[in-house]
């Protein structure tokens, strides 16, 4: 039937990776072990394929499939593009660090498309259940890929940690969205939108707000429901952490602007005022708690937390460009934490974590152009221009003060002043800092190839903002 | 291109600039010579230029040129630009500021031969030639405030020149420190006129005095000030500052640490007549205030005659000359208090070119001599060097106003001018320059006397090695003696009994002190001298010199036991020195280490910076204190969280609850 036909074609992307990811799946169970490289190669094909469907089939309007549960527009092909893009870049970053360790390489790159497929539904959601779906396949995905060193004590811990505080997140997620439900009888986003206003005053509805928004926080790791993030980051493998802590994120901000742009944009006067209090919170508590850890992945989750709040400020905006801007610092993070969290990976020899923050010591002796690489990146976090990560805290900003919110902008910059310390510090004890470990890196080419790329870009784009920052304006079309 | 005037206008800055640029920054590759010739050669270009921009305008009478070339920014309706204003007054400082750069630039090849530093020399004083000439043709306020502190700046330069030297950094630091001080009044003076005419251009503000003249200010209430006065007396502090006038007369003597030539061309010539030219430009301004003018008139009368004193006890040669120079400056200031503007400028002419001599002749001796600098140590000195001799003869007898040499047409000029002045302070400014006039004598041949004549009291090794100096370093003394001798009577008739500045300079009908002068030609004038006062008075400080230092040397010596006092308060340069260091430098860096204790290492770095970085760590120890480990410590930060969120964003929901906990 054409009509069917039709739908396919829209979620064709989601059924190639599907197929594909089934496919590395079963290859994974027959190569030796020697041969895994396979199995990378594959999963790099697969996103390679999602990545040219996702062009091929974009039909530059928005249309939705499958009763309305599945939509496709411009927001979700931009972002699934940002999510394929990076997925490849963790998958390069990770291959090595996997293959020197005990930690199942298949599974890995298994888990990881299956992740991407749960991230691109969640991306393309129309309806309470397709979100909730997405989610899930997401974060299951995630849960077994933090518990894949089964041998490794911290590893279970914060597997055992963030499935357990995963479920209670899911639990009132769901709650939630059941009382959205029952008041405005529909698990449709748009038809909930339409209805939400005559539910304005009442007490359920907003009961479903609050339990919506917990959801949306765990999956941030905001403020105070950030609990896992420090565990589960210092927890989990390095190359897990990387995983977890980039695309994810974009996916988490498709949730927020899938649930609370395209579905409860009538409450925006009422969930603005909890987004400010946990963006406050979680800016406060990520800044200054980040600069108590000697733990780099640790203070790289308490930064990420710190980054949450700053780009929730975007979407409290409420406006078409503070949506913008908050897309544009979420992807801005992804690219400057892809490198943050590469670096710790390339650092880390055979048998070694470079987790503690004094294994950056002295590395302008060992590796001048990675501690330059380093530093862009550890500039672009603090947000100090001409580096990518002050336009996007710019614009953020630019978005508080144009609805007359200049407290909060004011506060955010105390905030961001806060952070700089400990990115700061970093670059300090690259530079000035005398290496404890004198031996020069051992990088493979493809690594150092694309560590370079990945830092530059955050200059480069720095110098030149406007190419992602226009993408980002395109999909939220002015009201 | 000699139709086109703005374009031969900006080659004449331009050529010295860009010398300065090829000997600054490609030195190296250019070599010694190439550093050299290409300074010259844009020095050269300027001069020629200048005298022909002298004779287009002077002597072909053409119109006035005013017009700006650039505009830098517009804000607010104030134009900032660079323009030039092209009068006779700018014309013979051009011809003066040119020339006898020129003649430092050709000195300097032969006195810096030997110095490691001799591009940068060459660049820098090109360099201060550029930004001279930009002070002295600008047409508005802005030009006039770069070029006064780009002069300022190359001075600072040069003055530490030999930067490896202990008393050199404290020279430049403390002409730097002086000099601010003066420029703080500038920039106040500039303000003010910005803030009172609306404009920083010469002419739109000059063509406004008239509504300003009236207005008062109040800084203390109850005080109104005239406007005008302040604008002027500010802008003479800036004057007081460039040109040395007294009290902030003490960073020129010490500028002596800077090589010869640039002795001569800044710390004589040039630079140091900055402030009088600025004064004499300001006219319409400062005829409108007398009290300014009467300021104007004692610091200048101060200057004048105690600083000539100094001179009388210096044994250094440079310094001697320097402090003729402060005390000639001061002449050049009464002047300008008495409204004798012209007299004044023309008085910076003639000095321009024997004051140059006599420092290039000091520079001439001080090499032969090895640089020794003590005259106690020279003497005879007239036997090996001829040229150096005759040379320095002429300037000192221009210098102590010789009939028919030039400074007597420019001195005189001005002595007569303040007899005749009725400004506030004249009589008593008479009474100064005149005898101001014997202690020029006196030092003069003083010096005269102890360098080239007498008994040989060097060392045998440089006697040995005496001669005259190269032909680089006697072409300029020669060069420079000519008009020494002759400029005076050629333009005592024009400047002085003349209109020679038509429009340029502002006198009002009142104070034209110079239209009362006797004489009306150049021999009148030098005849009717021979038996008047200065003429005597001139004549008997040199037979004092000749006695105290020829005849009977024993007299010095007996006059400094006798009148141990006044002696020692000569010595001690009236303690001015002391008074500035111990007094106001030890308060300012005492004033400084307390702000830096208290403010910076206490309050900024103490409290807010370190203390805040502290309560911020001690925060972020005790916040990760909450984040146990334990899961179900997570889990109920998040159910906490949840509550939270509900009671206070739910409307209506915490009433609902204590409702239901009282039904209970």
């Amino acid at each position: 039937m054409p009509l069917i036909f039709t739908q396919l074609q829209l979620a064709l992307p989601e059924i190639v990776l599907l197929g594909s990811t089934c496919l590395v799946l079963i290859v994974d169970l027959f190569v030796s072990e020697r041969s895994r490289g396979i199995t990378y190669i594959l999963a790099q094909m697969a996103l390679l394929a999602v990545f040219i469907t996702l062009l091929a089939t974009s039909v530059g309007k928005t249309s939705d499939a499958f009763s309305h549960t599945f939509v496709r527009d411009a927001l979700g092909d931009t972002l699934k593009l940002f999510v394929a893009l990076s997925c490849s870049v963790v998958f390069l970053y990770a291959k090595n660090y996997l293959k020197t360790r005990d930690i199942p390489f298949g599974e890995f790159y298994v888990l990881g498309l299956f992740g991407v497929l749960g991230m691109m539904i969640l991306i393309s959601a129309a309806s309470l259940l397709t979100v909730y779906l997405g989610l899930e396949l997401l974060s299951l995905s995630m849960y077994a890929m933090v518990a894949l060193q089964r041998d490794s004590v911290t590893a279970s811990e914060s597997a055992m940690k963030y499935f357990v505080l995963g479920a209670i997140a899911s639990g009132m997620l769901l709650y939630g969205m059941s009382m959205i439900y029952g008041m405005t009888g529909s698990l449709e986003l748009a038809t909930i939108n339409t209805k939400v206003l005559e539910h304005q005053h009442d007490i359920v509805m907003m009961f479903g707000l609050v339990f919506v928004l917990v959801g949306i926080a765990f999956k941030f790791g905001a403020v105070p429901f950030h609990m896992w993030v420090p565990d589960v980051y210092q927890g989990s493998a390095t190359a897990v952490t990387l995983y977890i802590g980039t695309a994810p994120k974009i996916a988490a901000f498709a949730m927020l602007i899938r649930l609370l742009v395209d579905g409860l944009l009538g409450l925006q006067s009422e969930w603005r005022d909890i987004v400010i209090v946990i963006a406050i919170a979680s800016m406060a508590i990520g800044n200054v708690v980040a600069i108590a850890q000697s733990n780099i992945k640790r203070m790289l989750a308490y930064s990420t937390i710190s980054h949450v709040g700053f780009l929730m400020l975007g979407v409290l905006a409420g406006t078409p460009e503070g949506f913008a801007s908050a897309m544009f610092y979420t992807l801005v993070y992804t690219l400057t934490a892809l490198g943050s969290f590469g670096m710790v990976i390339l650092m880390s020899g055979y048998g070694f974590e470079a987790e503690h923050l004094d294994s950056f010591k002295g590395l302008n002796q060992r590796s001048p152009w990675f501690a330059f690489i380093m530093l862009i990146l550890m500039f672009s976090m603090a947000g100090v221009p001409p580096f990518l990560g002050f336009f996007a805290k710019f614009m953020v900003l630019k978005s508080v003060v144009a609805i007359d919110l200049v407290w909060l902008a004011a506060l955010a910059v105390v905030f961001s002043i806060v952070g700089a310390f400990y990115y700061l510090r970093i670059v300090k004890l690259m530079y000035f800092d005398t290496a404890q470990d004198s031996h020069s890196l051992e990088i493979s080419t493809d690594m150092r190839l694309l560590m370079s790329v990945n830092g530059l870009l955050v200059l480069l784009l720095g110098l030149k903002p406007d190419w992602i920052l226009d993408l980002c304006i395109r999909v939220f079309p002015l009201a | 291109m000699l139709d086109n005037m703005p374009t031969v206008y900006l080659t004449i800055v331009l050529a010295p600039l860009m010398g300065a640029i090829i000997a600054g920054l490609f030195g190296k590759t250019i070599g010694r010579g190439g550093a050299h010739w290409i300074t010259i050669l844009g020095v050269a270009i300027a001069t020629v230029l200048s005298l022909y921009v002298f004779k287009y305008h002077v002597m072909d009478s053409h119109a006035i040129y005013n017009g700006s070339v650039y505009t830098w920014l517009v804000s607010d309706g104030i134009k900032l630009e660079v323009g030039f204003l092209v009068d006779n007054l700018t014309a013979v400082m051009l011809v003066v500021v040119s020339f006898v750069s020129l003649m430092v630039h050709v000195y300097t090849v032969g006195y810096m031969h030997d110095d490691p530093g001799y591009q940068r020399f060459f660049s820098y004083i090109s360099l201060f030639t550029f930004s001279m000439l930009m002070l002295v043709m600008s047409n508005n306020f802005m030009q006039l405030f770069f070029g006064w502190e780009a002069v300022g700046l190359v001075s600072y330069l040069l003055i530490g020149f030999w930067f490896t030297r202990e008393s050199a950094i404290f020279a430049n630091l403390k002409a730097f420190l002086v000099n601010r001080v003066g420029d703080f009044g500038f920039v106040l003076g500039i303000a003010a006129v910005l803030l009172y005419f609306g404009s920083v251009d010469y002419a739109t503000v000059f063509a406004s005095t008239a509504k300003v003249s009236g207005q008062t200010l109040q800084i203390f209430p109850g005080h109104p000030w005239s406007v005008l006065t302040v604008i002027c007396i500010l802008l003479f502090i800036g004057a007081m500052g460039k040109s040395a006038q007294f009290p902030l007369h003490v960073w020129l003597p010490d500028s002596m640490e800077g090589p010869t030539p640039i002795s001569a061309l800044i710390h004589a010539a040039t630079m140091v007549t900055a402030g009088i030219f600025m004064v004499a430009r300001m006219s319409p301004l400062f005829e409108l205030s007398e009290t300014a003018l009467s300021v104007v008139m004692v610091i200048g009368t101060i200057t004048a005659l105690f600083m000539g004193l100094l001179g009388l006890v210096q044994n250094d040669i440079k310094r001697v000359v320097a402090y003729s120079t402060l005390s000639q400056l001061g002449y050049m200031t009464v002047a300008l208090g008495a409204s004798a503007y012209a007299a004044s400028i023309f008085h910076l002419m003639t000095h321009a070119f024997f004051k140059a001599l006599l420092f290039l002749a000091a520079g001439s001796v001080i090499i032969a001599m090895h640089h020794q600098q003590d005259m106690r140590y020279m003497g005879g000195l007239r036997k090996y060097m001829k040229i150096t001799w005759l040379t320095s003869l002429v300037g000192s007898l221009a210098l102590i106003g010789t009939p028919f040499f030039s400074g007597f047409y420019s001195k005189d000029s001005i002595i007569e001018a303040v007899a005749h002045s009725h400004t506030p302070g004249a009589s008593y400014a008479y009474v100064a320059v005149l005898a101001g006039v014997f202690v020029t004598a006196l030092y003069s041949f003083r010096m005269y006397f102890l360098v080239f004549h007498g008994e040989e009291r060097m060392d045998q090794h440089t006697r040995e090695h005496l001669h005259e100096s190269p032909w680089v370093v006697t072409l300029p003394l020669i060069a420079l003696a000519i008009p020494s001798v002759i400029i005076g009577g050629f333009f005592v008739e024009p400047m002085i009994f003349g209109k020679f500045f038509g429009p340029a300079i502002f006198v009002l009908p009142a104070h034209d002190v110079l239209a009362h002068l006797h004489a009306h030609d150049w021999k009148e004038m030098a005849l009717h001298a021979l038996g008047t006062a200065p003429f005597l008075l001139a004549l008997g400080g040199v037979l004092t010199a000749w006695y105290c230092y020829r005849i009977n040397p024993k007299v010095p010596a007996w006059c400094a036991r006798k009148l141990s006092w006044p002696y020692k308060t000569l010595l001690e340069k009236y303690w001015f020195d002391h008074l500035y260091q111990y007094v106001f430098a030890a308060l300012g860096r005492w004033l400084g280490k307390v702000i830096w204790q208290l403010g910076d290492v206490r309050l900024i770095d103490g409290v807010i910076i370190n203390g805040s970085a502290n309560s911020v760590g001690r925060l972020a120890r005790w916040a990760r204190q909450v984040q146990s480990g334990y899961l179900y410590h997570y889990a109920f930060a998040m159910i906490l969280g949840l509550i939270i969120l509900l009671v206070v964003f739910v409307p209506g929901l915490s009433g609902k609850m204590l409702a239901l906990i009282k039904i209970s």
